[in-house]
């Protein structure tokens, strides 16, 4: 099989408003996509029809072959499609452990008990948290809750990983740590599409980068290709990076 | 889950001794409060686990009052009423909870404390099989003494709060019980991650049907006659989320004392206040919700400190 998520003319409409708007994407098994765009460009809101939190108003969304498009967001994660939020969502007054247990015996079909809790704390090493097992969720930092949710989706055992905004609200240090998780996810052979502001992650992470621009998506190509695209620049990069530089701390809105 | 299990035993057990006092009001109370715990316990699955604020308990209870009288009306025996009466009104939660369960938060509260009005309407309406609004009579066993009558009630509930007890324990040590709590605890998520939350929550409510129906049919053989207004009274919604509260949400024991602790506050107040009895219903709601949303085993006394 050669795509494991297509989109085709996928629109999603809030009133009057097109907040995605006849998007056509295909990705392969094994892709790591970033999707960049301006605020209130529709990234979130395309993450959401995806995973069946919202209907998409017209299109098709087809995932490893099957039509998705009307599933509810269980379904989604049984199948292997796997979310973080752009706002942390853990359980609050689980355990850090619970939190990733729960992913595991609903989504990842591991067994309640035992099983589910020596598969949770596998994922809590993987991302650094695993002192932290038997905390409550609500007593993490920032940057700990956003390992959580990487941990949550990681335990769905997902085939495809929607990371919207993993990086949003942390330091330098916390970015560079998280970006090699995410490398590390990939190497096990996740297809990622990843939302983000900061283009150092996106350039330094990605094959693909596509674009989106008041819902609809305006370019699709290589880092080197997007960072280049007369159209990308004008509606989301701005002119540093028409100069030709790396200039990837910019971006720092989101 | 099993330290749970055994205590639970043993407490049930020395319930059990209560009628070997021989006392006509503690056999009384001991029934009261066994069915308060019952129905405590059922608005626990759906109120406790879900986190879903169920208005719905005397809609429930009701039901199964009437259902258990008018099987027995028509000459069904009365064991067998009684478990046609907790499968009708788990079979209706099942309806309801499809329907109400859409909602969150204030909506769903408010749709399910309608419900038990509507059904109010609906059996005073249907004259022939339920009395309407003159009630019913239950057959009462002619072979049986007054005081034998009592211990076999006391002992009927008895057996219905081991059962909710057991049923309530393993959901809470299940994944069923685990499922609820992600719902409770942010539902969004809950489903994100897989949980097929419209499920769970059904079930939950099923539960909370199925036990507080059966002891509406249990209250309606032990008092014998029945009336609209009596069993579908909105206070046993109001008494079963109290209840919970004060024993504190969460905890497999809390319904069980919180029906203990409520009716001894009730037996205090009814006696000795007959006129405020329901303004202070209204103050200990305020007051809880205020101060104890855990339960007044969630204060902070010297000797628990540090514990979480
Ligand atoms: N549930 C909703 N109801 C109504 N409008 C919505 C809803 N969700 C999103 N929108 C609107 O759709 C548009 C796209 O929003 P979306 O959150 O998808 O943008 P985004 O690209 O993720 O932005 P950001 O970078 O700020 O996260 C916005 O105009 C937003 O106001
Ligand atoms: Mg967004």
């Amino acid at each position: 099989m050669t795509t494991l998520l297509q989109l085709e003319g996928v629109t999603r409409q809030f009133g009057g408003l097109k907040a995605v708007s006849g998007v056509d994407l295909s990705v392969a098994p094994g892709e790591v996509i970033g999707l960049i765009g301006p605020n209130g460009a529709g990234k979130t809101t395309l993450v959401n029809v995806i995973t069946g939190v919202h209907r998409a108003s017209s299109g098709i969304v087809r995932f490893d072959g099957e039509d998705v498009t009307g599933l509810k967001p269980f379904q989604a994660a049984r199948r292997g499609i796997a979310r973080t939020f752009q706002i942390v969502q853990p359980f609050p007054e689980m355990t850090v452990a619970e939190n990733v247990a729960a992913a595991a015996m609903f989504a990842g079909a591991v067994r309640y008990g035992d099983e589910a809790n020596a598969e949770a704390l596998g994922h809590l090493r993987f991302v650094g948290l695993a002192e932290m097992a038997d905390k409550r969720a609500s007593s993490l930092t920032l940057a700990m809750r956003k390992r959580l949710e990487l941990a949550k989706s990681l335990a769905m055992r997902p085939k495809l990983l929607l990371l919207d905004e993993v990086n949003a609200g942390l330091n330098a240090t916390e970015v560079d740590h998280a970006l090699s998780l995410i490398r590390g996810i990939a190497a096990r052979g996740v297809t990622i599409l990843i939302i983000e502001h900061l283009m150092k992650v996106v350039l330094s992470l990605c094959t693909r980068i596509v674009v989106l621009h008041h819902g609809e998506l305006i370019a699709s190509g290589t880092p080197q290709e997007i960072v280049q695209d007369p159209r990308v620049i004008q509606a989301y990069l701005g002119r540093r990076y028409a100069a030709g530089g790396e200039a990837a701390e910019g971006q720092s809105h989101g | 889950m099993r330290k749970s299990a055994l205590l639970a035993a043993v407490l049930f057990l020395l319930v059990a001794l209560v009628p070997l006092a021989g006392d006509a009001y503690w056999l009384r109370l001991g029934t009261t409060m066994l069915m308060y715990g019952v129905i405590a316990m059922a608005w626990n699955f759906i109120g406790g686990l879900a986190g879903y604020p169920s208005f719905a308990s005397a809609a429930f209870f009701g039901l199964g009052a009437y259902a258990g009288a008018v099987a027995q009306k028509l000459g069904v025996p009365m064991g067998l009423a009684w478990t046609l009466a907790g499968a009708l009104s788990l079979a209706f939660a099942a309806l309801l909870g499809l329907a109400l369960l859409r909602l969150r938060g204030h909506y769903f509260a408010i749709a399910s404390l309608v419900v038990a009005e509507v059904l109010r309407e609906l059996v005073n309406s249907a004259t022939d099989l339920t009395g309407g609004g003159m009630g019913l009579n239950l057959p009462v066993p002619h072979d049986a003494t007054v005081a034998s009558q009592s211990e076999f009630f006391f002992y009927a509930m008895l057996a219905l709060a081991a059962i909710t007890f057991a049923a309530m324990l393993w959901a809470t040590h299940s994944k069923l019980g685990f499922g609820l709590r992600c719902i409770q605890q942010n539902e969004s998520a809950a489903d994100m991650l897989g949980v097929n939350t419209t499920l769970y929550k059904v079930a939950a409510f099923m539960l909370s049907g199925a036990f507080a129906g059966a002891a509406g049919a249990i209250y309606a053989s032990w008092v014998h006659y029945i009336e609209p207004p009596d069993v579908f009274d909105v206070l046993y919604s109001v008494k079963a989320i109290v209840m919970v509260l004060l024993g504190g949400a969460g905890s497999v024991f809390g319904p069980l004392f919180g029906a203990a602790i409520f009716l001894s506050l009730e037996e205090l107040v009814w006696r000795n206040y007959l006129q405020v009895h329901t303004g202070v219903l209204g103050l200990m709601i305020v007051l809880l919700v205020l101060f104890l949303p855990k339960g007044v085993f969630s204060l902070r006394l010297p000797w628990r400190k540090g514990k979480p």
